[in-house]
């Protein structure tokens, strides 16, 4: 828990005294707020029985978590203190023992009593606490030696930094190529499901980009977009159910729609700022989903909408059979490629995908080409300063709801995708922490960087979807990593955002002095 | 008329909930300027802590009820109070200064770990407690409808009241009021002043804290089931009520919380129980088109 106290930089290199006193004094409080934190939520346990709630107690595990505070507390208070190379030992052979003893627990039980905790899962996330106090510590040992033997002292993030800005034009052109390849490379079996898992992310980079419109753009805090993702997928599903409109009408309508409640909710909250603005969009997001869930009779209540139907290939459908006056895309390509193609449920998943991709990639064109633009330029503006914004004749009140209405039109494009992929709706899937985790992908991305989104929502999406197994475990991880790399990067993943607009070099004239 | 009553005394122990809840909001946001949306969380584990104290305390034989009201008030408070002060420590000190959206993922981030670690600990079903007091006062019977007002309503009011005006004498006449108000005013020059602004925001945290857990072992024997998920939709209704009120003033949160209480109550009473929510925020809605810095909020003076 202390994990986060490292990043005072220490006096390296120089030999220090070590405050005995000081650091046991600290091991020993942060001993204590570990029990205290401990000893009722973790250290008692209730469990619902026939007569009531019935006590049982887990006190090892209290007692093993204030035991590995006190010395991990210790460990950071030695590498604070110029002395890495006794905790990185320490750290190290903690992690070596429980790791070893993990390994060898699946075929000796016996050895599970070795371990801390029960729980497997937990087991392994507590090796992975000395193990990165093991590994800061062995860089800051090195950075020490480093700077001892007089290397230079360029930090590696920096290098890093530095050479990302240089590659970033190459880096999303290999990204698109590299997705555009991606469903013909041989995965083997797992193939179908890591389409899927990209479908997803790529649902999610989407959302990211369409929300970076009115957070990383226009400056406008928005903690209810999952409504406009709602609306976008329920337009589709009324109207596909309902009218048997086909998706590629539905697409641009449910865009629409998703525009106008942008407007709806864009007018009255106008005149808020700030934080304002985020209780309202909360809000919003929260009235759109009770409507949802309690006005059944025209969207299905808590239940949703079933059957809704699948996005044909441009009129050409991917079942099996086409219905009455249409082919099925298999004949359309039997006929173009002159080669026999049967049914194989893998290429809608494959044709989803695609579509997705074009979608994001759209989203991606339209905010990079927007931000030329004087209407991007309006948004950027008005997220520096507002008043300014005014003195110079920019309507705040045209360039807020333009956001709010692009913003929100994006989502509805993704909205009535994530419709056409699932097959059924329901309000389940428009809860607040999608919002929140929308919101996260902007910001964990480095706001404003488009490259960053894809990064924080492959982080975000792609690698819990992997540890699908971990179960809760896996939302408890999640929670505590956006926290950390809130913390390791507070900026963002890609904090760096190029000025919109350069001034032009000319030698001939000096910079003004401001 | 008896309806009304009866609504009225139920409307207003519920909005005496969300302003306890609102001005652990209210205090955070009014000194550090962000949304720390993991109090609602700690006001769930505020609840907890409420309820498992109440049950070790019956294993333990103590059933005298004013002693172990006593008890489970002292623990469930000091407990949460240390969950208040590590969330700050742990997820926001190491961001204050950075842009504003970034301790607000991080607060965010601790929501969601907070919520699954009960779920982990204690199951995601709902948890029941029997009512350790129960009865109440007859205010009225007319027609077979009867008032009621029980002893646990009078006991949250009461308590309520009793913290607003202990809070209040703290924040306007102690040396801790003072260096809060400081902050919430210029921290950079209260640091210069010799204002320990780490230890403030710290206490700030732990108060908002106790406060939540108040209002947590409240609901606990006001409701007598409570779940992980409790959290989120209290947070948020918390901070509509400070939002409502004009976040950043006290008296705001409280008026704030006592209205959001109030709206739902009688909504519910009065039109349908699916749409409270829906009423207490258009209420939200229509109040900050108006005002847009809340009912008691100063207006924001921008210097150009």
């Amino acid at each position: 828990m202390a994990a986060n106290a490292t990043s005072t930089s220490p006096a390296i290199g120089v030999a220090a005294t070590l405050d005995w006193p000081e650091i046991l004094k600290t091991a020993v409080f942060a001993a204590a707020i570990t029990f205290l934190l401990a000893i009722s939520i973790v250290g008692v346990e209730t469990q619902s029985g026939p007569g009531g709630l019935t006590l049982s107690t887990r006190f090892p595990e209290v007692a093993i978590a204030v035991v590995g505070v006190f010395f991990g507390s210790m460990a950071l208070s030695l590498i604070r203190g110029g002395y890495p190379v006794p905790a990185m030992i320490g750290a190290g052979l903690v992690t070596g023992v429980l790791l070893v003893v993990l390994v060898l627990e699946a075929e000796n039980p016996s050895l599970k009593y070795l371990l801390p905790f029960q729980a497997v899962v937990i087991d392994w996330g507590a090796v992975i606490i000395p193990a990165i106090i093991c590994v800061r510590a062995a860089q800051v040992a090195w950075r020490a030696r480093r700077q001892a033997t007089g290397a230079g002292d360029t930090a590696i993030g920096i290098q890093i930094g530095g050479l990302a800005r240089r590659l970033m034009p190459w880096v999303g052109l290999i990204m698109v190529v590299v997705a555009i390849a991606l469903p013909w490379l041989p995965f083997g079996s797992s193939q179908r499901k890591i389409i899927d898992i990209c479908t997803l992310v790529l649902t999610y980079i989407m959302l990211g980009w369409g929300l970076n419109i009115v957070v990383g753009l226009a400056g406008l805090l928005d903690l209810g977009y999952v409504a406009f993702y709602a609306v976008g997928a329920y337009s589709y599903a009324m109207l596909g159910a309902n009218f048997g409109w086909s998706f590629w009408i539905c697409l641009p309508l449910a865009g629409i729609f998703a525009a106008s409640f942008g407007v709806l909710l864009g007018f009255p909250v106008l005149r808020l700022r700030g934080d304002y603005l985020a209780i309202v969009t909360l809000g919003f997001g929260e009235m759109v989903r009770i409507i949802l869930i309690n006005w059944w009779w025209v969207t299905g209540g808590p239940n949703g909408i079933n059957k809704v139907a699948r996005p044909s290939f441009f009129g050409f459908t991917f079942e099996r059979t086409a219905p009455e006056g249409h082919r099925t895309v298999y004949d359309l390509f039997s006929s173009v490629f002159g080669q026999e193609f049967t049914y194989n449920p893998y290429w809608r998943v494959v044709f989803l995908y695609y579509l997705i991709l074009a979608c994001a990639l759209v989203t991606n064109v339209f905010t990079l080409r927007v931000r030329r633009m004087p209407l991007g330029r309006a948004w950027e503006a008005l997220r520096e300063d507002e008043t300014a914004c005014r003195a110079l004749g920019i309507n705040p009140t045209n360039t807020k709801l333009t956001a709010f209405a692009v913003g929100a039109m994006f989502a509805g494009f993704a909205g009535s995708f994530f419709g056409a992929r699932q097959g059924f709706v329901s309000p389940e899937s428009f809860v607040f922490i999608e919002s929140a985790v929308i919101l996260a992908i902007v910001v964990l991305g480095g706001l404003g960087s488009q490259v960053g989104i894809v990064l924080a929502a492959i982080v975000l999406i792609g690698l819990p979807e992997l540890f699908r197994e971990l179960k809760d475990y896996r939302m408890l991880a999640f929670g505590m990593g956006m926290v950390l790399i809130m913390i390791w990067r507070p900026g963002g993943l890609l904090a760096h955002r190029d000025p919109t607009i350069r001034l032009p070099k000319d030698p001939a004239k000096p910079k003004s002095p401001a | 008329m008896e309806y009304f009553l009866q609504q009225l005394i139920n409307g207003l122990t519920l909005g005496a909930v969300y302003g306890l809840i609102a001005i652990g909001y209210t205090m955070v946001y009014g000194i550090v300027g962000m949304i720390n949306f993991a109090h609602g969380d700690i006001y769930m584990i505020g609840a907890f802590n409420a309820l498992i104290c109440f049950l070790v305390l019956g294993v333990a034989g103590i059933t005298w009820v004013p002693l172990a009201l006593l008890i489970v008030l002292i623990v469930s408070v000091v407990l949460t109070s240390v969950y208040g002060w590590s969330v700050e420590r742990i997820a926001y000190r190491p961001l204050r200064g950075q842009s504003r959206l970034a301790p607000l993922i991080s607060a965010i981030g601790m929501s969601i770990f907070l919520q699954n670690y009960v779920l982990l600990l204690h199951g995601a079903r709902g948890k029941p407690l029997r009512a350790p007091i129960s009865g109440g006062f007859t205010l009225m019977e007319h027609d077979g409808f009867t008032v009621q007002l029980s002893f646990v309503q009078m006991g949250i009011i009461g308590i309520t009241v009793l913290l607003m005006l202990g809070f209040t004498y703290v924040i306007t006449q102690t040396k801790l009021g003072r260096q809060q108000r400081a902050c919430e005013q210029d921290m950079k020059m209260a640091s210069l002043l010799g204002v320990d602004i780490n230890r403030t925001i710290s206490v700030t945290f732990v108060l908002g804290a106790g406060l939540a857990a108040v209002a947590g072992m409240m609901v606990t024997m006001y409701y007598g089931v409570i779940d992980f998920y409790i959290g989120f939709v209290a947070g948020i209704k918390a901070f509509t009520a400070a939002v409502l009120g004009g976040i950043g003033s006290l008296p705001g949160a409280m008026l704030g919380g006592l209205l959001i209480g109030l709206i739902e109550v009688f909504w519910s009473g009065y039109f349908t129980v699916e749409y409270k929510d829906v009423a207490a925020f258009s209420v939200l809605v229509l109040v900050l088109i108006f005002r847009p810095t809340g009912l008691l909020g100063r207006p924001e003076v921008e210097k150009v």
